[in-house]
């Protein structure tokens, strides 16, 4: 069987969930194996839920945020552009390619580029191939 | 905490069942731990699906649903409203697997994806606490921005309805693109005319507080509380005093081009952009002016009799507090010099839609004549060019509206100007939507005897004194060169740059053309996605006068239910810390963008009232002692383990 890989979303309220729901009314097919979890702002995801979800076993794990300048709550997509490039340091020192966590800026307008990133990012990691932390 | 969930799986028609398994996601919530009851309905947010809700939280004693059907940004109120009859509204859910799964995926795996939403949801779902809205004032002023028509109908509708309204406008004087126009489709009225007593009635409005040739340089706040500062730019010109004699322009010694008339009139540096004016004064154009020293020049304040003029006058910031915006910042027209295919728009006989406008204005710069520009004759052919940089996949894919319309009128009224004149239109299709265009399209076919040619125009060239316009009428396949003396370009019409400064301050997104992005295209065309902030006009999308009214009443009308309340409800979604574990390091206060993290006894203190819940806060603490409520750390990391 082909390899399927198991992929988190930390989608924000403002921009890159409304621009998932964008894809969807525009019919924009992606892979279904990104599963998407809503939090107000990119700024809201901890490093730690991130960590997290390798543990248990993700393959990849995605946010989206506003664009630069555009986040609903002033700044907190910059927060979340911090953190991720501290993390990504961080799972490469863990033995995890940095690759697997991936950071984009879709607008609530943006539904064919979450499609288009999604169908990118579903490749990306299948050509990785499982995560190394998978139980 | 919810013991007793029920699970209620839509079939939106076939929008999910056609896709999705709904008995199998059912079948297999059912056996999910703490979920009491799951089933499917067709619609369930029509009144019987409803109503199914209703009877079983009833009969299977339910504590908390999850609906799992459309996006949240959709339902998510109809069915918390259904479920506040039983319950705390946050003991209900929605897993979107409409937009975010049967739309985008197919089969087995949307079943799958379908499955591991609503669980995952099931989870959050019983992490969340009841919680009941935090109320704050209402500021019952509105903050309109753009005096163009839209703006203007706004904010007399607010206005009259008795209630302050603050509209700022860039430019001298209000009235916008619709004081630039000649006639308006179909009906021919004078655009200023039924333009004029508008602006007039606005300034003159008790309610209405106008800061024209101003800017919004701020806006902070939420809902009902916004704070906004505007920069009133200096006018070096007192407008009560000032009586628009015209002494000071005639003595004005700089000519520049005048923007008001499209660059084709030239204007003072000490002007009015037109006579009917609102306010009703001159202003100094600084950029122009020989230096604003009266050793340098200062023959136009020598020459005030009212004593209006003042050198010294300097910017002011003023601020506002308002309760909800309007955004009616209008249009542009696509930059003509990008349209290669009509050699850039270089040629001074080749003209925009606008300039054209300005050219039939009695009060224009040619006093309503048509002329040729390059000679000053009158051109005895004459073609239009509809979409101009539109439905191009080069320039603007979409489609802008009025072009059709404005254009047979174009056509029409050269007629009328030019009896012996020939009039070519280039046209993709025609679209004539609304009320008796279609009945003023035929008139122009029929009685006016315009040539429509279907096809779009390959290229422009010059030959002598004469444009060679060189295309292809698809309806015959036959090449078509007509040789003109001048040309109408039907520009594209595109969001005006300006837009993009003020839907970054107010966190509002903006689509390829400019324009802002309404919060649901077809329910929600007046509303931004953040509450208190809506569209009027052009803004939002090309669209007609009569168009551009009814959205800016529609916006009114929404201005005036938010101020029909006294208090608003606020989303009780803010962070929480745990004063008893914070160790006062201070991280969440330098991060929150709100101020909302403040010091309490040496510890961090969230103030629920500034809180908008973002969760930086909590993100950021080192030691996890801040939550979000129904946001919880440990309800995302159940979230996570569920979709793995």
């Amino acid at each position: 069987m082909s390899f399927e890989p198991k992929i988190v979303a930390f989608l924000c309220n403002w921009c890159a969930y409304a621009g998932a729901d964008m894809a969807g009314t525009s019919r924009l097919k992606y892979p279904a194996n990104v599963i998407p979890i809503k939090v107000m702002c990119s700024g809201r995801v901890d490093p730690e839920f991130i960590l997290d979800a390798f543990k248990k076993g993700a393959d990849g794990v995605f946010i989206g945020g506003c664009h630069p300048g555009d986040c609903h709550y002033v700044n907190g997509n910059y927060r979340a552009m911090h953190r991720v490039a501290m993390l990504k340091k961080l799972l490469k020192e863990m033995g995890l390619n940095p690759k697997r966590l991936r950071l984009e800026w879709i607008s609530a307008t943006e539904g064919v580029k979450f499609s288009k990133v999604m169908k990118e990012f579903v490749e990306e990691i299948k050509k990785l191939g499982p995560s190394p932390w998978r139980k | 905490m919810a013991r007793r969930i029920g699970v209620f799986v839509c079939h939106c028609g076939v929008n999910i069942a056609g896709v999705v398994d709904v008995e199998k996601v059912a079948e297999e919530l059912r056996k999910y731990p703490g979920v009491a009851f799951a089933t499917t309905y067709q619609y369930m947010c029509s009144d019987p699906g409803q109503n199914l809700i209703r009877e079983k939280i009833k009969e299977e004693n339910l504590d908390a649903v999850v609906i799992a059907a459309c996006s949240p940004a959709m339902h998510e109120e109809t069915f918390r409203n259904v479920c506040k009859e039983f319950f705390n509204p946050y003991r209900c859910e929605m897993a979107n697997i409409r937009e975010q799964c049967s739309w985008v995926h197919d089969g087995k795996e949307a079943t799958e994806k379908a499955i591991k939403l609503v669980k995952a949801t099931v989870e959050k779902l019983r992490g969340n606490e009841d919680l009941m809205p935090i109320l704050v004032p209402v500021e019952k002023r509105c903050l309109v921005i753009g005096g163009g028509i839209a703006g203007i109908q706004a904010a007399l509708d607010i206005a009259d309805a008795g209630y302050e309204v603050i509209l700022v406008e860039k430019e001298p004087s209000i009235g916008g693109r619709m004081a630039q126009l000649s006639e308006t489709f179909p009906t021919l009225d004078c655009s200023q005319c039924i333009l004029t007593p508008k602006m007039v009635a606005l300034s003159r409005h008790p309610k209405v507080k106008l800061y024209a040739y101003s800017e919004i340089l701020e806006i902070s706040g939420y809902v009902g509380n916004f704070t906004v500062k505007i920069l009133k730019k200096p006018r070096y010109v007192d407008e009560d005093k000032c009586t628009v004699c015209g002494d000071c322009e005639k003595v004005c010694p700089v000519i520049v081009p005048n923007e008001f008339e499209m660059g084709r009139k030239p204007r003072k540096a000490i002007y009015i952009p037109f006579p009917q004016a609102v306010p009703s004064t001159y202003t100094l154009d600084r950029e122009a002016c020989l230096g604003l020293a009266p050793l340098t020049c200062a023959q136009c304040k020598e020459a005030c009799e009212a004593d209006a003029i003042d050198y010294d006058m300097q910017p002011k910031i003023v601020e506002e507090k308002v309760g909800a915006i309007i955004v009616a910042t209008g249009y542009d027209l696509y930059d003509k010099n990008k349209l290669v295919e009509y050699g850039y728009g270089e040629d001074d006989d080749i003209i925009t839609s606008l300039e054209f406008e300005r050219m039939l204005s009695a009060s224009g710069p040619t006093q309503g004549k048509i002329i040729k520009p390059s000679t000053g004759k009158v051109p005895k052919k004459v073609v239009f060019i509809q979409c101009a940089g539109s439905r191009d996949k080069n320039h603007m894919p979409y489609c802008s509206s009025i072009c059709c319309m404005y254009t047979a009128k174009h056509a029409l009224l050269y007629k009328h100007h030019v009896p012996d004149g020939e009039a070519y239109i280039f046209y993709i299709d025609i679209r004539a939507t609304g009320k008796g265009y279609e009945e003023f399209i035929a008139r122009v076919m029929e009685e006016e005897r315009i040539n429509y040619i279907r096809g779009k125009v390959a290229k422009i060239y010059r030959e002598g004194d004469k444009l060679v316009v060189y295309g292809v009428d698809t309806l015959t396949g036959k090449k078509v060169e007509i040789k003109a003396d001048l040309v109408v370009l039907a520009m594209a019409i595109v969001g005006k740059e300006e837009t993009k400064e003020i839907a970054k301050l107010l966190k509002v997104a903006v689509d390829e053309g400019g324009f802002l992005k309404e919060s649901h295209p077809k329910l929600k065309p007046v509303e931004a996605l953040s509450r208190g902030i809506y569209f009027a006009g052009c803004a939002q999308s090309p669209k007609d006068i009569p168009s551009a009214v009814a959205q800016a009443s529609a916006a009114a009308s929404k201005v005036l239910a938010l101020f029909a309340k006294d208090k608003l409800e606020k989303d009780p979604l803010v962070a929480v810390v745990d004063e008893e574990h914070c160790s006062g390091c201070g991280v969440c206060i330098s991060v929150c963008p709100y101020g909302a993290m403040q010091w309490h006894n040496g510890k961090a203190k969230c103030i629920e009232a500034l809180c908008e819940g973002c969760g930086t806060c909590a993100a950021a603490c080192p030691s996890n002692n801040i939550e979000m409520r129904n946001y919880r750390d440990e309800q995302i990391e159940k979230m996570v383990e569920v979709i793995i």
